[in-house]
């Protein structure tokens, strides 16, 4: 039997690899991701090892993100250098905000990666490893000297010699250095993505610590045979006590942990991805596996008739579905392989260069592989291998065999039980107020509707289809009828098809309207929210010197700047945006409406804090809210609680005192200008004050709100492009479906020419009935796309997304695009059957 | 009985108006040794409101001729006309409108659409040419054929018979020149198999239709006006008004051992 179900695949070569496509398809972004996943995890480890020395001291607790004014003495070096197993001691100085211009004035780092600076020590990092080494000029010697990455180098072109520009958060923005060496890890490692320029110390402490002669850090480098821990014990032995040593090995995976956690973003979507493309791609398995298993029914009679068992029946089809899927599985990897390339490529572009390490293959990834895509396309054959069971040996010698087909209504009620669950799944997850984990309620609740229409879909799409039929018939006459009856023919079929459509065109509605509701809420939180006439903000969200602000005060026209900052910090473990304000201008132009309390009260120690975050933890006025800064608990006093305001961008909100108190540094990160009425020229003189700093720029509201929907648009435009994987994969599926068909109604086509069709009637019939399945899915899609839409809006609304917004021309287009769909999908199949011979058509079994 | 002529075999009809010429008509298959010759030069008038029959062992080529007839498949050599048209000439979008407007099909199995009610079958190759149906004329194919209360029925919904006369139906519904039937009664049980070659037999006292049959029952043959023998492509006897023994003992003849066309 076995035999007999391989010779039967290569039978159908063709025809079998376009349903698999979906599973290569859903393989690959399985295989992909998992391999892009590993060789992230290692190679972060392995970039972060050259960065760090053998043992790292430093103050107690994590530091802030946006640079920290805690720091450590000078004289601890000494002291360290003397420990017993420590070969060496530098100390360092770390800035996170100097931004390097490349040669035409334009700043490196576009994309959110960190321009890092600091002293150059030659220092060695842990393991034995080198750290930066000068490797072309000579390390930095005085003021105005630097030494810059070899790969910020290149993508900057600047070289030894040169005089460069630096845009920098300190109180002179511009700096102009010479760059005299270009550094680099000999023993690799990267700093991906992120540009490193190195002062001389003395330099360094002059820019970043106000010329004090401290640290923000040591490393400790061990003597051979000294291992990180046992260095580290040593060190710990004579720190005082709010200073603490950690190991190298132990700083490189918490870096490297950290940065995975902000890139798992891209993996989960992936594996969603994969998830779709794999459901997508079991319906078409178990389409073309219904239509092989009918157009084989004869075959499979004769085996019966022969002697084989129901049982080697069922199983020759499942043996197929097997080799197929490992066939599938096969490709997919190799797909994978070059999708994790892909996305190398891609997080190159982002600034996180990759492309030094090899990709890695763990055998989880194979085996993931090959069980999801043998399983999927087992399960979905196991269907219409079922079926065969019941074909009885006697139909062998009988015309026509008709497969026995499971009860319509018995599938439409499975589908309406499914919706029911799936919508209560969908609500408690949406509207229920003590629910853990709603998300997979709101999962499993899409998940439940979808297959649910999927279910009920022979049902009622049956309306749809005999409209169709009608249209069609009035607008085309014959051939339209013709197409609209097939189309009803098998309407397991035709929703089968389309409901791959369906899936690919619910989801990509969904994110429209998530993606327009989420606009419009920014534009008119802004609109609502903003009095200002100009924003200042940097690249990236980066902070900026406070001297801009000041500076920008005494421009005449100007009537207010307000300063606001942000800061991370952590509340409970958990990592939080900290923002900043004067009590004046925070309910003034940065429009924060206070429920309770008064914003007079804030001062130096105290927070308000929003409705949502008050309402999580059950704190109001009075209360007090232990936030984490800089690494050090500090007891904050809750004085006030405002409405969720988007634009403030944080639910904790406290004075500058605060954070400069707890050792964040003084920068600025926007700040709001009102201009006096008719005052034209402010406009030019406020960007006079930032005309050198390129990084910085200032926009009107307009300017500032498109800015805020970028990030949206890109979010949304990649997914969509996903989506365009799997309207593809519905596309080949629709494809698949009409050659099927046409195959299976060869002598039908063969008669219909006969009796005086001509081709172009028989390639317009097959068209049409195509357009019909498209639009039914695009239809369905659509539908479904708007309920999860405005379902998921409404979750959304604590969140500040407040207006929902449904891309009508959007969703046209879904439609038009759908259309033309059927049409291209219909081309191959209608090709094929106008081609065919009208005798042997005919004659056909 | 003496109609059984051997120097009759490819002389011309009976003198009527041919409805469909075929001169000289040859098709091989294959090339070289593997060279198989279906027809083998065939000359025939078919005449204009007559009912004949073709007959001839399997290979014989028959079925090849009516295809060729047909506009179903074309000679490698000869000339085949329908009418005033030659069809060696005409181009394959030419070739179907002949097939829809000139041709009706009858044939052994597989004749109708089965998305479509039996009245729609009936009507399609009009409909399709765009063409309204002349309603007297379809009343009268409907009485002819007795399908009224069966007319919104599914061909699922009727019998062989039955689906076979509204195959039938089909054919007369465009009056084309001529019909062809290919083993129309081949599925059917002896009593719908009558009752199909009557309406043909009617079809063409009554309306003057004329229709070529293939088939290799004699009892079919029998109801004809005219049987034409083949065998190993070529024309080899030809009976007028036949009866059952008549055509029985042409085919005996043909098929005895040793028996050749002379």
């Amino acid at each position: 039997m076995l035999r007999a179900a391989i010779k039967s695949l290569l039978g159908r070569k063709v025809r079998l690899l376009m349903s698999t496509f979906a599973i290569v398809l859903g393989v690959a972004f399985v295989a992909g991701t998992l391999i892009f996943t590993d060789t992230l995890n290692r190679s972060f480890t392995a970039l972060f090892a050259s960065t760090v020395g053998d043992v790292v001291v430093g103050p107690a607790g994590e530091g802030g993100a946006g640079g920290s004014t805690r720091t450590v003495p000078a004289s601890l070096v000494r002291k360290l250098e003397r420990v017993e197993g420590a070969a060496r001691a530098d100390g360092n100085v770390n800035d996170a905000s100097v931004m390097v211009l490349d040669k035409n004035g334009k700043a490196l780092g576009g994309l959110g990666a960190p321009g890092l600076a600091g002293n150059f020590t030659g220092a060695p990092a842990g393991q034995g490893l080198a750290g930066l080494t000068v490797v072309q000029g000579r390390a930095p010697e005085g003021p105005g000297e630097v030494v810059l990455d070899a790969a910020s180098a290149r993508r900057a072109q600047l070289f030894v010699g040169q005089e460069i520009q630096l845009v920098t958060s300190l109180e002179k923005g511009l700096l102009t250095p010479t760059l005299v060496g270009i550094v680099d890890f000999p023993d690799g490692g990267s700093l991906n993505g992120a540009s490193w320029v190195g002062f001389e110390t003395r330099v360094a402490q002059r820019l970043f610590l106000d010329g004090r002669r401290k640290f923000h850090d040591v490393w400790v480098t061990a003597e051979p045979g000294v291992s990180q821990a046992q260095l580290r014990d040593r060190v710990a032995e004579v720190l005082p006590g709010r200073l603490q040593a950690r190991t190298g090995d132990e700083v490189a995976d918490a870096s490297a942990s950290e940065l995975l956690k902000a890139v798992s973003f891209l993996t989960t979507f992936l594996l969603i991805f994969a998830g779709i493309a794999l459901v997508v791609g079991a319906f078409l398995i178990v389409n073309t596996f219904s239509i092989l298993v009918a157009q084989r029914s004869r075959e499979l009679a004769l085996f019966r008739a022969l002697g084989a068992s129901k049982r080697q029946v069922t199983g020759s089809v499942l043996a197929e579905a097997a080799v197929l899927g490992a066939l599938g599985a096969t490709l997919g990897i190799g797909l994978g392989v070059l999708m994790a390339m892909a996305i190398r490529t891609l997080f190159a572009g982002v600034g996180l260069d990759l492309s030094g390490q090899p990709l890695v293959f763990r055998p989880r990834t194979f085996v993931a592989a090959y069980v999801v895509g043998v399983v999927v396309t087992m399960a979905a054959a196991w269907l219409p291998a079922r079926r065969t069971a019941r074909i009885a040996p006697v139909q062998a010698l009988r015309d026509d065999v008709a497969m026995p087909e499971g009860s319509l209504r018995k599938r439409f009620g499975l589908g309406m039980a499914l919706l029911v669950v799936g919508g209560t799944s969908l609500a408690i997850g949406l509207f229920a107020v003590d629910v853990e984990q709603d998300g997979w309620y709101v999962g499993a609740g899409v998940l439940g509707i979808l297959f649910g229409v999927v279910s009920a879909s022979p049902v009622i799409s049956h309306p749809f289809l005999a409209g169709a039929r009608a249209l069609l018939a009035a607008v085309f006459g014959t051939v339209g009828n013709l197409a609209g009856q097939n189309s009803l023919r098998n309407p397991r079929r035709t929703t089968a098809t389309a409901s791959a459509l369906m899936i690919g065109l619910a989801l990509a509605g969904t994110m429209s309207i998530l993606g327009d509701s989420a606009k419009a809420s920014v534009d008119r939180s802004i609109e609502e929210n903003f009095r200002g006439d100009y924003i200042v903000s940097n690249m990236a969200g980066q902070p900026f010197s406070p001297a801009i602000a000041r500076r920008m005060k005494r421009v005449e026209g100007v009537e207010r700047v307000v300063a606001q900052r942000f800061v991370r910090a952590e509340v409970d473990g958990e990592t939080r945006g900290l923002a900043a304000a004067d009590a004046d201008a925070l309910a003034g132009p940065l429009g924060m409406r206070v429920e309770q309390g008064r914003l007079a009260d804030l001062g130096r120690g105290a927070v308000v804090v929003d409705r949502g975050f008050a309402d999580d933890r059950g704190v109001g006025v009075g209360d007090e809210v232990v936030v984490t800064m800089n690494g050090t608990d500090r007891p904050l006093r809750v004085v006030g609680v405002f409405t969720d305001n988007p634009v403030l961008g944080a639910s904790l909100v406290t004075t500058k005192q605060t954070l400069l108190g707890a050792g964040y540094p003084d920068r600025d990160n926007f700040l709001v200008i009102d201009v006096r009425e008719g005052s034209a020229v402010a406009r030019t003189r406020i960007e006079e004050v930032v005309e050198d700093l390129v990084t910085v720029t200032v926009k009107d509201q307009a300017a500032f709100a498109e800015e805020q929907r970028r990030p949206i648009d890109q979010l949304v435009l990649m997914i969509f492009a996903l989506l365009g994987l799997a309207l593809l994969i519905a596309v080949l599926g629709i494809v698949n479906t009409l050659a099927l068909s046409v195959i299976e109604r060869t002598r039908e086509v063969g008669l219909l020419r006969a009796i005086g069709l001509g081709r172009p009637q028989l390639r317009r019939m097959i068209t049409l009935e195509s357009v019909v399945i498209a639009a039914l899915g695009s239809l369905l899609g659509v539908v479904l796309g708007v309920g999860f839409g405005a379902a998921l809006m409404r979750t959304l609304r604590d969140e500040g997304l407040e207006v929902l917004s449904i891309p009508w021309d959007q969703l046209l287009v879904f439609l038009v695009v759908a259309v033309v769909v059927g049409v291209l999908a219909a081309v191959l199949p209608a090709r094929r059957a106008a081609g065919l011979d009208v005798l042997k058509a005919i004659a056909t079994d | 009985m003496t109609a059984l002529a051997e120097g009759s075999a490819t002389r011309l009809g009976d003198g009527g108006v041919p409805a469909a010429r075929v001169r000289n008509l040859r098709k091989t298959y294959g090339t070289g040794q593997a060279q198989v010759q279906a027809l083998a030069g065939v000359d025939l008038d078919l005449v204009a409101g007559q009912f004949t029959a073709v007959m001839g062992p399997s290979g014989s080529g028959k079925s090849t001729l009516m295809h060729c007839c047909a506009a179903l498949d074309t000679g490698t050599s000869g000339e085949v006309w329908i009418g005033d048209k030659e069809l060696s000439k005409l181009s394959d979008a030419q070739l179907t409108a002949l097939r829809r407007d000139e041709i009706g099909f009858v044939f052994q199995s597989f004749n109708l659409v089965p998305t479509l009610t039996a009245e729609e079958n009936i009507l399609l190759p009009l409909s399709i040419a765009g063409r309204k149906p002349d309603r007297r004329w379809y009343d009268v194919v409907i009485n002819t054929v007795g399908l009224r209360k069966r007319l919104d029925h599914k061909p699922s919904e009727l019998s062989g018979g039955q689906q076979q006369r509204v195959a039938v139906a089909r054919a007369l519904a465009s009056r084309p020149r001529i019909v062809f039937a290919d083993e129309p009664t081949g599925n059917l049980d002896s009593h719908s198999g009558a009752e199909v070659l009557e309406l043909l037999r009617r079809s063409v006292d009554d309306y003057g239709q004329t229709i070529v049959m293939v088939t290799h029952d004699a009892v079919a043959a029998a109801y004809t006006d005219r049987v034409l023998f083949l065998a190993d492509g070529r024309l080899v006897s030809e009976l007028h008004d036949p009866d059952r023994e008549q055509v029985l003992s042409v085919m005996t003849r043909m098929t005895a051992p040793g028996a050749g066309p002379r």
